[in-house]
């Protein structure tokens, strides 16, 4: 097995600690725009903790980024036209959907929820869908 | 309290090392893993394997302890249904995400070493919660009055 496919499941496995953390010690799932949703729209006693982790999340996932050998850095030059785009999509279907990658791929799975059983190989397969029409009919980007 | 938002922050600290360690801040590696038609890289497949077979090990016997140690309960999602919304939701988010490579959480930490593509992304994503959460009132708002016949 290659070094970046040691690092990927090693990296997958912090993921999931750090979701089995939140979940043991603060009761919450680890959902990264549910978290988000909840700092743009604050309820009574749940942004701080909100806000920490995203800090966290920010700070070190920077930190490391920079710091760590053989992290690539972010990709750069992407049309803002299409990332502008992408977020709006990812922003609202994580909205309309309550969850990610994270909330319904690593801590919905990990629960065997029914909703995240069906929601993983729904956008799996629209982004699948939609990177082959950005790549190779349109030719894009 | 303190604890509570300690916790939260090293979750979330833990997190953005694990998805920088894992290469899925590189949205190339994205892109790479969702074509499949050419060059594919399987490295997200590790990724996710190695944080779902986390959890799938080890949520249970947390969940089974009936209370978190610094809170009363777990206030998980209640819902079990699965509707047009979240079909339609988990759709438009592949495609989001299959658009440009990015998801939520690898956008964020990207944000953190000042990526110029984070810094287009993240704010159309809060800008893409925020349109969600106008329209559901405005279903709500029409469900509630309908407009005189």
């Amino acid at each position: 097995m290659s070094t970046t496919w040691l690092m990927a499941l090693a990296g997958g496995v912090l993921i999931g600690l750090a979701a089995t953390l939140l979940l043991w010690l603060n009761g919450r799932i680890a959902g990264v725009s549910g978290i988000l949703a909840g700092v743009v729209y604050p309820r009574r006693g749940e942004l701080a903790w909100r806000l920490a982790f995203l800090a966290g999340l920010v700070l070190s996932g920077g930190a490391s980024i920079a710091l760590l050998p053989g992290i690539a850095t972010p990709r750069e030059g992407f049309p803002p036209l299409l990332l502008v785009a992408a977020g709006l999509l990812v922003g609202f279907g994580s909205s309309l959907g309550n969850g990610c990658t994270s909330g319904h791929g690593v801590c919905g799975l990990g629960r065997l929820s029914l909703r995240s059983i069906v929601a993983v190989p729904t956008f799996m397969a629209t982004a699948v869908a939609t990177t082959w029409i950005v790549r190779h009919a349109g030719g894009w980007a | 309290m303190k604890r509570f938002i300690a916790a939260a922050f090293a979750s979330g600290a833990l997190f953005g090392v694990g998805l920088a360690l894992s290469g899925m801040t590189d949205a190339r590696r994205i892109l790479g893993f969702l074509d499949v038609a050419c060059d594919f890289d399987p490295t997200l497949a590790f990724v996710l394997g190695g944080a779902v077979a986390t959890t799938l090990l080890l949520f249970r016997p947390v969940l089974r302890r009936g209370r978190p140690l610094f809170a009363d309960d777990f206030p998980l999602s209640q819902l079990r249904q699965v509707d047009s919304r979240l079909l339609a939701g988990a759709a438009l988010f592949g495609i989001g995400w299959g658009l440009a490579g990015y998801c939520p959480g690898p956008a964020l930490a990207a944000l953190g070493v000042g990526s110029s593509e984070a810094a287009w992304f993240v704010p159309a994503m809060v800008a893409g919660i925020v349109l969600q959460r106008l329209e559901e009132k405005a279903q709500w708002r029409a469900a509630s009055h309908p407009p005189p016949a």
